[in-house]
């Protein structure tokens, strides 16, 4: 039994009394797919809870932690309607090692998804546990009893109540979920499917929600660490003289780590300037022009992710045959809150307040690198800045730990805007390549899709197509022996230049065919959820038929991503002296399932076009060998608010369906999307990511 | 070297022995424990620093404190009046306006500063007033809404 976290014995003492309903969401969890670093022998018994507490409240303890994507609000949404009390007495404890059970990380959109539904079966059963209870006390049969607001009433004397409060008070109860009680249906809801304010809001707009880096500590010492200039380069000395004999500055060594410590966080910069250290370099030779070549020479062996039919009878039915590459370049998180970590002794214990999607997995590689005992260490999380996958990875949290060892004192790790873009797990540069063909009727009778890096989510062809193969060079994000500095997932990883290559190529099939995009789309499908979206978002957009170019700078994408189904339209404006392109309208349609927080999910889709119209238009990492040129927003372009089309979404009524991802689907067509509408206005076929200006006017004049 | 320097910081009068060089952010974040002015790039391009210095929203990361000396600040803390919020917080409340909340407390800074100068703005010039507050979570449209909807409810001199 390898529970982490909170262990059955620990929590009554933490807690006091009440009801605990413990329950295991691994079943759902193993059906995905992950991704081999992130599979691990799972716990066998439980990794999430709830308890109602002897005053009443409910209170759902997760090692998921909330970086804006808004389970704060979704989960505690679940666990109010299911247990029929008022949403405000309901409230989450997230991310805390000690307190929580554990969880492998916030990311993949799975919160909502797979988290979803056991933590409702639990309230469920919290529910039943009461009624029974409930029962007892009042001397009335289950099915007598009504719930409201937290109060239990006979329907046939409704003098007769007794509270859940009352019932938790003085109990120790503890029921493991085994089988799934029945969860209430949707026609029942009275908080689920409803929007809601976030329940975090009141914190963010006072400045009280605390980050990691808003902790302080008596004693603490900020650090700054010398870092190299390149990746690649190896640390061969360093001459910290000079800093030490700067007032109040701690100078930390240990092997590779060369660190200042200053109370003030500008002192320790002022010395880290200098601290002199010598490198070897063994970079690789690559830069981001040669970069694509690079990848194909380098491309691990292939395997097949899914096939069906025969290519060769593809190709034999095929009239129109097209053959295209597609590219894109890496792309950073940068979320706006840099990594940060804040580290301490307690006793023995080594703590840790840190910016990170992934406290159990950090508590682990922090233990390791420490060599201390696993329950020695303790992550907590507060609120996070964003992390987009980003903070998947946490090196600062090692960092800081080793630090604060060393140096006896609170040690505080905020890397600077610089760091951050030079230790980012970017999202890899990838290369697709497509052979595709039609017959006369426009009926795509061949699909060769071959992914170099990006991995394979969303690369299988959402058409339906009879001959077709699906191949991925490279798994997943990684692949440090090519890259010449880290990956990692970013926003849907993967999907964003499937979706771009899929649905660019398309487009170019559309127009041999002479049909229009969205009718040839729908020839081509069988999946009746992408149909459906499909056809609300033309409804939403007021789409009408043309072929391409029209000139009118319309686009169409859809794809699928984390369960969901999402279609997008957008017009966009092209400026054929300067290459700049404006968008002026985004329509959106997705189905997700039933949609538990209607406005956050909205709020979620909006998010992911606004921040997607970057890696379609300027974000990119340039670099030569392990030397990386952005450093910092004036070099790499975030979305600004003067780029924010006119927005509007539709999501389809689902309510039946089980609850599926939002925070990353609607991000996935941005590039795909915005390449089909400049081609409709400019009859100009963007093959590569970012579109930026010059890239554009290269491809006007080939026109 | 250090220096006594004396401001007020929202709306009360306070007195530092500093060295006046230190960032205006980091004085404020250590010295006052004022954590709701962040740090998104230190350099000046992200505005999660914003604070008001008499009347004018400035980036504290590129403010030395000896610059602010006599001058009046304010920050995301003193924003609401005897635990009143402003209508900026308000409204980025009603809206919606934020996800992750970390851009939150420069964008707001940002809007008061611009609806000091321009209490009616049309969309555009919101806009164009924001347009150098970075938000990576994707909250623009809101902000905009949460910002004009707050130049409303603010008319009448509130
Ligand atoms: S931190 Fe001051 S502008 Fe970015
Ligand atoms: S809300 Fe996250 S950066 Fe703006």
């Amino acid at each position: 039994m390898k529970t982490k976290g909170l262990t059955r014995r620990g929590f009554f003492k933490l807690f006091g009394g009440g009801i605990f309903i413990f329950f295991s969401t691994w079943d759902a969890m193993k059906l995905l797919a992950l991704q081999p670093q992130t599979r691990r022998t799972l716990p066998t018994d439980y990794n999430a809870f709830l308890r109602i507490g002897e005053d009443g409240m409910v209170s759902g303890f997760t090692g998921k932690i909330e970086m804006g994507q808004g389970p704060v609000t979704s989960l505690v949404q679940m666990l109010a309607d299911e247990l029929d009390v008022a949403y405000d007495k309901v409230k989450m404890i997230m991310g805390d090692t000690d307190l929580c059970p554990w969880d492998m990380g916030t990311f993949g959109s799975l919160t909502t998804r797979v988290f979803g539904p056991p933590f409702r079966a639990a309230a469920a059963e919290a529910k039943a546990a009461l009624l029974m209870l409930g029962s007892e006390k009042l001397g009335v049969p289950v099915s007598q009893l009504e719930v409201k607001e937290g109060i239990i009433m006979d329907t046939l004397d409704r003098n007769k109540q007794v509270s859940y409060a009352t019932l938790a008070k003085g109990k120790k109860i503890e029921r493991y979920l085994d089988t799934k009680p029945p969860v209430k249906d949707f026609r029942d809801f009275r908080i689920m499917g409803k929007s809601y304010l976030r329940q975090d809001a009141l914190l963010k707009v006072t400045g009280q929600a605390k980050y990691a880096g808003d902790f302080h500590m008596p004693g603490m010492l900020y650090a700054r660490i010398l870092r190299p200039p390149s990746h690649g380069a190896k640390l061969v000395s360093a001459d910290t003289s000079a800093a030490e004999k700067i007032e109040g500055i701690i100078v930390v060594r240990d092997g590779d780590l060369v660190a200042v410590l200053h109370e003030l966080p500008d002192k320790a910069a002022e010395a880290l300037v200098k601290v002199k250290g010598e490198y070897r370099f063994t970079e690789k030779e690559v830069d981001d022009k040669s970069i694509f070549g690079y990848l194909l020479k380098s491309a691990p062996e292939p395997y097949i992710v899914v096939e069906a039919g025969n290519l060769d009878t593809g190709r034999s039915l095929s009239r129109t045959i097209v053959e295209s590459e597609f590219y894109n370049s890496y792309v950073a998180h940068a979320p706006m809150e840099p990594h940060t970590a804040l580290a301490y002794m307690e006793g023995d214990r080594m703590i840790l307040r840190a910016s990170t999607q992934t406290p159990f997995p950090a508590q682990e590689a922090v233990a390791q690198a420490l060599g201390m005992p696993l329950e020695k260490v303790r992550v907590i999380t507060p609120f996070v800045g964003g992390g987009f996958g980003g903070k998947s990875v946490n090196p600062q949290m090692i960092e800081a730990a080793r630090l604060a060892k060393l140096a006896g004192k609170p040690v505080m790790v905020a890397w600077t805007r610089q760091e951050e873009f030079f230790y980012d797990s970017f999202r890899p540069a990838a290369v697709v390549k497509v052979t595709s063909g039609i017959d006369e009727a426009g009926r795509i009778n061949l699909w060769d899709y071959r992914v170099y890096f990006a991995g394979e989510r969303g690369s299988d062809t959402i058409y339906d197509v009879p001959h077709s193969r699906t191949t991925s060079y490279g798994r997943g994000w990684t692949a440090p022996e090519v890259h010449p500095f880290a990956t990692g997932p970013w926003r849907a990883p993967g999907n964003n230049t499937n979706t771009f290559a899929r649905e660019s190529q398309i487009d170019v099939l559309a127009v041999r065919a002479g049909m229009d995009p969205l009718e040839f789309r729908l020839k081509n499908l069988k999946d009746e959820r992408m149909i459906a979206v499909l056809k609300a978002v033309a409804d939403k957009f007021g789409w009408t038929p043309a072929k391409g170019p029209s000139g009118r700078g319309y686009g169409i994408a859809c794809g699928t991503d984390a369960g969901t189904w999402v279609a997008h339209m957008a017009e966009v404006k092209v400026d054929p002296t300067t290459g700049h392109v404006r968008v002026v309208r985004v329509a959106c349609a997705q189905d997700m399932g039933l949609c538990i927080n209607p406005e956050g999910a909205v709020i979620q889709m909006e998010g992911c076009i606004t921040m997607g119209l970057g890696y379609a238009l300027t974000e990119e990492i340039q670099f030569t060998g392990g030397k990386i040129h952005n450093r910092n927003f004036d070099s790499y372009t975030l979305p600004r608010f003067s780029w924010v089309p006119k927005i509007e979404t539709v999501i389809l009524d689902q309510h039946d369906q089980p609850a599926q991802g939002g925070g990353e689907p609607a991000i996935i067509c941005m590039g795909g999307l915005l390449a089909n509408a400049i081609f409709d206005a400019t009859g100009a076929r963007m093959y590569q990511l970012p579109m930026t200006p010059e890239r554009l006017l290269d491809a006007l004049k080939k026109v | 070297m250090e220096e006594t320097i004396r401001f007020e910081l929202n709306g009360k009068n306070e007195e530092v022995l500093l060295d006046p060089e230190l960032a205006l952010l980091w004085v404020l974040r250590e010295r006052f424990g004022l954590t709701g002015t962040k740090y998104g790039c230190g350099v000046g391009f992200c505005g999660a620093c914003t604070v008001m210095v008499d009347n004018e929203p400035l980036r504290s990361c590129s403010v030395p404190v000896g610059d602010v000396a006599g001058k009046k600040i304010l920050t995301i803390e003193g924003l609401a009046n005897d635990g009143n919020l402003h209508p900026l917080q308000d409204a980025f409340m009603k809206h919606d306006a934020l996800q992750c909340g970390y851009c939150t407390p420069g964008m707001i800074m940002n809007a008061y500063g611009l609806l000091l100068k321009n209490p009616e703005p049309s969309r555009q010039e919101i806009v164009v007033g924001m347009e150098n507050n970075l938000c990576r979570c994707g909250a623009h449209a809101r902000i905009i809404d949460a910002v004009e909807s707050a130049a409303h409810e603010m008319k009448g001199g509130k």
